[in-house]
């Protein structure tokens, strides 16, 4: 995917020509919008994970599995530096955007989670309205003319799939809608800034089974126009979704692969295992 | 074994009685006082009616009593301390709950509560004797050298006053206002801070439009709750206030709250008129707690009802 001219270069680092490839030639793809190199991270003294390297594919879906605590969710939340809000926690490592090396100094987290969006378990709507919420990220970095704002708004709305739903009750708070729908708000609500990175972490374990299908087929959809990557526990959806899955346990990268082979054909036991539902 | 039984089968009515007597005990409690208050003053209300509210005279020479410098001096010192505390409390609860590291986020929200726990006659004798001549060299002087055209800002810069009852009332309620609003700020959910974090936002950004937002309706009650302290305040008042029935523009001035006013004249009130004006003045106080912390009630019952802001 192309990036849009408009956009300008957010993040001061260069970036690095010499990119470091990894050990094993597994976790590696072609097109790259994201490549993990070395990844170790520390609550306080307690390592949660372990020299993971993966490459997250441009445009494409990736999923993440593996058992409660396997260090997934710490994984992603490397990405967007959402760790740094808390004391103790720090990551070692690289992790390049675009070639660019995200952790560390240089990288303002402001600019970089403006790039990266999240979704989480619960559905997170602001305490404002349906409008604001989709706004409330493009007012954060623009001034837009208030047409132009509304455009944006319904646009982001259309692509959550929930405009129909709400078209006329724009300023309805954010809260009064139900759970699924409340989800789909907070999916516009970070594709209104149209962001290059999506990160869901388990973003239907709160939801009813016709509302994760509705996020399913969202996901479906924004394929090639987002890079994204999904943490989940349900191995039907992984499957279903995602392009790419990586088998993570106990804070280290497992098995990595295209999600077909990983599912039809896994190369190492503990993963055959998950999958299969022995264990986890 | 059969009396075992009844017994409790009478168990969970006996109860259910006795719990309601309390409740129903709260009302009559509240009730019997007002009826009391009432009847007490009967004498001052016959003889000033209405124009108790509006007269701005106590004179216990003439036996004539009005109750507006009282009242004035209630809501002034109140406001005051509103206007001083609730921003400072905000500051805190924020720093406690979102910004201080965890190593001091614990002492330093026990010496807040510990503050609330200091009596309250002990901050009258620290406004006395510390805030108040500080007060008259520094605060007042500097007061009235930039905003003095204000009448507010005028006028013998003495130490003790309204403005300095507010002060010593908002240093009161400050550890109210602050520990409830952590307690607030405490829960609002990690993951709707971090969603606000992850669109990109400041520290700042998430406070002002997602947590205050959130909390609203928490914060609102931790401010009443600080209002309703700040209204009844009598003792630290007292020493400050500087007890004089007079009205003044001037925050500077002396003036008299309804509780001061009682604290310091009740054992001295000699003629059942004087008695039962003080008493009215007792009334008026309950009377307008009650109004504002019910006005309070409403307009939170009214935020929180679907589409309100």
């Amino acid at each position: 995917m192309t990036e849009p001219a408009t956009r300008t270069p957010r993040l001061y680092a260069k970036p690095r020509l010499d990119a470091p490839t990894a050990n094993e030639g597994t976790a590696l793809v072609d097109d790259a919008k994201i490549q993990v190199r070395g990844l170790n991270f520390f609550y306080d003294e307690h390592q949660a994970l372990t020299d993971n390297t993966l490459d997250i594919a441009r445009g494409k879906v990736t999923a993440f599995i593996g058992p409660s605590g396997c260090g997934k969710s710490t994984h992603i939340r490397a990405y967007n530096r959402m760790y740094e809000l808390y004391q103790g926690q720090r990551a070692e490592g690289e992790i390049l955007l675009d070639g660019v090396n995200i952790v560390g100094p240089g990288v303002s987290a402001l600019d970089l989670r403006h790039r990266i969006g999240m979704i989480f378990q619960k559905p997170t709507p602001f305490p404002m309205s349906v409008f604001d919420n989709v706004a409330y990220g493009l007012r954060l970095r623009s001034n837009l003319p208030r047409t132009e704002l509304a455009d944006r708004v319904e646009e982001a709305l259309k692509g959550g799939a929930l405009w129909e739903q709400v078209k006329d009750s724009l300023h309805q708070q954010g809260t009064a809608l139900s759970g699924g729908q409340q989800q789909r708000l907070c999916i516009a609500r970070a594709i209104a800034v149209e962001p290059e990175v999506i990160l869901m972490d388990e973003p239907c374990s709160a939801l009813d089974p016709i509302a994760t299908g509705k996020i399913e087929e969202l996901i479906e959809g924004f394929k090639g126009r987002f890079t994204i990557v999904i943490v989940t526990h349900n191995m039907q959806q992984a499957a279903r979704v995602s392009d790419y899955t990586a088998f993570f346990y106990m804070g280290k990268l497992v098995e990595f692969g295209d999600t077909e082979s990983i599912f039809t054909m896994p190369k190492e036991g503990q993963t055959e295992a998950y999958i299969t539902g022995r264990f986890g | 074994m059969a009396e075992q039984r009844s017994l409790r089968a009478w168990g969970d009515p006996l109860f259910r009685g006795l719990t309601r007597t309390f409740a129903v005990g709260i009302l009559l409690l509240l009730g019997t006082m007002f009826f009391m208050l009432w009847q007490e003053s009967a004498a001052s209300i016959d003889k000033f009616g209405w124009h108790f509210l509006t007269s701005a005279s106590w004179n216990p020479v003439l036996e004539d009593y009005g109750a507006l410098v009282a009242i004035t001096g209630t809501l002034v010192s109140t406001a005051i301390a509103l206007v001083v505390a609730v921003p400072i409390s905000l500051g805190i609860a924020l720093f406690l709950a979102e910004i201080a590291p965890k190593a001091l986020r614990t002492p330093l929200g026990v010496a807040i509560e510990l503050l609330a726990a200091i009596p309250s006659i002990v901050y009258g004798m620290w406004g006395l004797f510390v805030l108040a001549p500080l007060m008259s060299d520094y605060v007042q002087p500097l007061l009235s050298s930039t905003l003095g055209f204000l009448p507010f800002f005028s006028g013998p810069e003495m130490g003790i006053g309204m403005l300095t009852a507010g002060l010593v009332l908002a240093l009161m309620i400050v550890p109210f206002i602050a520990s409830v609003t952590r307690d607030v700020f405490l829960m609002v959910p990690t993951t709707l801070k971090e969603s606000a974090y992850g669109l990109g936002c400041t520290t700042w950004e998430v406070v002002k439009d997602i947590m205050i937002p959130y909390g609203r309706k928490g914060i609102f009650g931790a401010v009443f709750l600080g209002l309703g302290r700040a209204l009844g305040e009598t003792m630290a008042i007292t020493f400050v206030i500087g007890n004089a029935h007079r009205l003044s523009w001037s925050l500077f001035a002396p003036g008299n709250s309804i509780a001061s006013t009682l604290a310091n004249e009740f054992t001295e009130a000699d003629s059942e008129l004087y008695t039962s004006a003080l008493i009215e003045l007792g009334l008026l106080l309950f009377v307008i707690t009650f109004v504002i912390i019910g006005l309070a009630q409403w307009w939170m019952r009214r935020m929180a009802a679907p589409g309100g802001h």
